[in-house]
This record gives C-alpha cells, sequence and structure tokens, in this order.
C-alpha cells in the first residue's frame, strides 16, 4: 500500500495544539466532573441514613436511573432536553459560555455520583456489627460511632473503587464528543479530517488514554496494597 | 408526550424498517445480543489464558485485558470504523463496525467475570479431578466451567445490560440503533428535546431495569442453592 507511518505530521505546529487543547480539555472535564461526582455522593450517602422511607426511595431512583440509563443519552438529556426547559435568559447565557463543556460535566459528575454513592454505602456495610455495638456499648453516640469508628474505616475500603470510578470517569469524558465538547477524541477527529493521518492520529489518542489509564490503575493497585485494614 | 409516543413508535421500535435498514430497539437488542455471544469464546479463552501456568499464555492475556480497560469505547469504534475496512477489503456498515469494536472490547471485561467465577470455586474441585485422574481439559471443560459459568450468570446478565447500554455509541457512526432512532425523532420534531430524549431514556430504562433486577433475582436464587445465607447482612 506504500503507507508512510508518520508521527510527526500529526505532533507538529497546530496539530500539536489541538492535541494539547484536547488533552487540557479532558482533564478539566474529568476534574470537574469527579467534584461534582464525590459532593452529590457524598450527599447522596448521608440522605440515605436518614430513617425516612421517600428518602431513601429517592435515593434509590437516583441510583437506578443513572446505572440503568446509557450514558451517551442522559448527556443528551441534559444538553438537548434540560436547557429547553429553562428561561430563555438561562439559554442565552448557557449558549454563550461553553455550555456544551458545562452540562457534560454535570451529566458525568451526576451519572458517577451514583456508583460513588454505591461503593461509599458498600464500604459502610462492610463493617461489621460488632463494631457498632462495642462502640455504643463504650458511650459513643451516633455521630461518635459514624465519626470515629465506621467512616474511617469504611472510607479506607472505599478508595480503591472510588479511584477505579475515577478511571471509569476519566474514559467516560470520550463520550462528550458528542455534544461538540472539544476534548481529546474530538480534537483527535478534527486532526484526522485535516491531516488524513487516520492512523497517526488515533494512535495519539490512543497512547495518551492508556498512558492516564494505566496511572490510575497502577494508584488504585497501590492504595489498595497500602490502604489494606490489618485486622489484628 | 403521548403524542410524539404515538406517532414515533415504530420508528423507535424498528426505524425506517421497511422503507430503510432495521434500526430502533429492535436493532439495539439484535447487536448487543450478536456481539455478547461472539465475544464469549474469546472472553473464555482469555480467562484461562490469564489463570494459565504459562508465561506465554498469561502476560499476553493480562496486557490485552488491561489495554482494553484503559480506553474508552469509543476508540475501538473510530479504530473498527476507520480500519475494519482496510482489513476487510470493503465497505462495512455501521452495524457491523459497531459489533466488531463490542465484542473486542466486552471480551476483555467478560474474560475477568469468568476468571472470577473460576478463582471463586473451591480449589478442592480441580483436586479432586486431578485425583480422579483428569487432565487439564477434561477438568476445565466439565467441572471447572460449568459451575463457574452457572455461578457467574448474574454477573452476565448485567454484562448483557452493559452492551445494550454501550450500543448507544452507534449514533457517534450513525449505526441504526434506538439512540439513532430518538435524534431522527428529533431532527423532525425541533421543539420537544426533553420530551423525545426523556421517552428515549425511559425506554433504556424499563429495559435495562427489567434486567437488572433479573440478575438480582437469579443471584438470590443461585446463592440459596448453594446453600448460602441470601445476600449480606444489612447494616447501613
Amino acid at each position: 500500500m506504500g503507507y508512510v507511518f508518520d508521527l510527526g505530521s500529526v505532533l507538529s505546529g497546530q496539530y500539536l495544539n489541538w492535541f494539547l487543547i484536547g488533552i487540557a480539555t479532558t482533564f478539566a472535564l474529568t476534574l470537574v466532573a469527579w467534584c461534582l461526582a464525590m459532593a452529590m455522593g457524598i450527599t447522596l450517602t448521608l440522605i440515605r441514613m436518614i430513617p425516612f422511607r421517600p428518602l431513601e426511595w429517592f435515593v434509590a431512583l437516583y441510583v437506578e436511573y443513572h446505572r440503568n440509563v446509557p450514558l451517551l443519552v442522559q448527556i443528551f438529556v441534559w444538553y438537548f432536553g434540560v436547557p429547553s426547559l429553562l428561561p430563555r435568559v438561562a439559554r442565552q447565557w448557557i449558549n454563550a459560555h461553553h455550555g456544551e463543556f458545562l452540562l457534560a460535566a454535570i451529566a458525568l459528575g451526576l451519572a458517577a455520583a451514583a456508583y460513588v454513592a454505591e461503593d461509599i454505602r458498600s464500604g459502610i456495610r462492610s463493617i461489621p456489627r460488632a463494631q457498632y455495638e462495642a462502640s455504643r456499648s463504650i458511650g459513643f453516640g451516633y455521630l461518635g460511632t459514624m465519626g470515629y469508628v465506621v467512616l474511617p474505616q469504611a472510607l479506607r475500603i472505599a478508595v480503591p473503587p472510588l479511584i477505579n470510578q475515577t478511571l471509569l470517569l476519566f474514559k467516560n469524558t470520550s463520550l462528550a464528543m458528542a455534544i461538540g465538547v472539544g476534548e481529546l477524541t474530538y480534537r483527535t477527529r478534527e486532526v484526522e479530517s485535516y491531516t488524513f493521518k487516520t492512523f497517526e492520529a488515533f494512535a495519539v489518542a490512543t497512547a495518551i488514554y492508556l498512558t492516564v489509564s494505566f496511572a490510575i490503575m497502577a494508584l488504585g493497585s497501590y492504595s489498595g496494597r497500602r490502604l489494606k485494614l490489618e485486622t489484628r | 408526550m403521548i403524542e410524539i409516543i404515538q406517532n414515533n413508535w415504530l420508528l423507535f421500535l424498528v426505524g425506517q424498517y421497511p422503507h430503510g435498514p432495521i434500526g430502533g430497539l429492535t436493532m439495539t437488542m439484535f447487536m448487543a445480543t450478536v456481539s455478547l455471544a461472539l465475544c464469549f469464546p474469546f472472553a473464555i479463552a482469555l480467562a484461562l489464558a490469564r489463570l494459565s501456568s504459562h508465561r506465554w499464555l498469561r502476560l499476553p492475556a493480562t496486557a490485552i485485558v488491561h489495554t482494553v480497560r484503559g480506553l474508552p469505547l469509543i476508540m475501538f469504534i473510530f479504530w473498527a470504523y476507520f480500519f475494519s475496512p482496510l482489513v476487510i477489503g470493503r465497505a462495512v456498515g455501521g452495524v457491523e463496525t459497531l459489533i466488531i469494536a463490542l465484542v473486542v472490547y466486552e471480551a476483555a471485561y467478560l474474560s475477568e467475570i469468568i476468571r472470577a467465577g473460576i478463582e471463586g470455586l473451591p480449589k478442592g474441585q480441580t483436586e479432586a479431578a486431578t485425583a480422579l485422574g483428569l487432565g487439564y481439559w477434561p477438568t476445565t471443560l466439565k467441572i471447572v466451567l460449568p459451575q463457574a459459568l452457572h455461578n457467574m450468570l448474574p454477573s452476565m446478565v448485567s454484562q448483557f445490560v452493559s452492551t445494550i447500554k454501550e450500543t448507544s455509541l452507534g449514533y457517534v457512526i450513525s449505526a441504526h440503533e434506538l439512540t439513532f432512532a430518538a435524534a431522527q425523532v428529533n431532527n423532525v420534531l425541533l421543539t420537544q428535546p426533553f420530551e423525545v430524549y426523556g421517552i428515549l431514556a425511559l425506554t433504556y430504562f424499563a429495559l435495562c431495569f427489567a434486567l437488572t433486577s433479573l440478575a438480582r433475582f437469579i443471584e438470590r436464587r443461585i446463592s440459596t442453592s448453594r446453600g448460602g445465607t441470601p445476600g449480606v447482612a444489612v447494616l447501613a
């Protein structure tokens, strides 16, 4: 076929620039969505601890919705659907301020929050009942039991799964290309359609995704070993 | 909302068929089923290779699984989109492209499930088989895999749910499936995006939630039939 593999052509000048902007956008999207996911995930966990049935149902519905609807569809609901419900002024503001980035971050963050809430809950569940009883019997109240006994252990257990969620979130930011967010996958397609260097462009993107993913995976397995509870 | 469903339910269900290619929910289910079925043998092979005592089987399999897990599905879709025509030597449609990408992607994830199933079996099973004089293949095929796959049934149903959700990415390469159909409806109506995508989300939810519930039901059945206590003691 006489095809010359030429990485230099996609890694120079404005194309290199596009890749760098893409990486920066992917990282920014991951970070914003991650913060939202943690805040919302912890909030959901706290809501679920309130012994009031309708609130429990609300959290269950929230989790099931985000786990059973494709993420791309959730992004579409936020990007195409939600602004149409907002007043005109809000719509104009969204359009003027890179709304697609913001709405993608909201969709990704809220979806990840469902998984974060589940991870924290299984951390809490994995603390044996005897720990509560022992803590209560030596005089801790509910908050003291939670704050000094249960949560320090539960969060430790939840760290490796949460790092895994971070990996999934990082990979899922690629879906934002479907609504025109200029992240790595989107920029890669742009480079590809300008240079016709399909193989090179996607090789670069693949290498970048793999590097970051492997770093997150390594962090995950390190924390798994490091934070393992030593039971005596 | 009811009106949109009344006017477009056929498009959601089968796409433009019979005036065009089959799409909609039918194609979504077809692609999910076919790609899961096709990736099954690869997944078993990968799982066995990862558990193999031969280094030269274990290391490449481990590398493949980690590489696939480190990449977004959309990367596989684009690789398949651009390169399967080169490899096959003819134009490849969106549906085939998506199935190729899904088979590669799902095989890695399914292999992890199968591996967990095999590792979850008591060691006594293989030891007893060895003691009876069975070799590697009879042990694997007649003792290990049947039990492991049975125990893994709930996870496989969950994997099927993931696959259904992942077919929505076919939209990106214009494969005719449910999300694509909804986008078409939205392009015609223009003024009711929230309703259209709401219907889309509800459709996926109804389908996937039913399957997730089925997975939970099977899980309870299996754990009771194995004599264990169903579920874990619930605390928080």
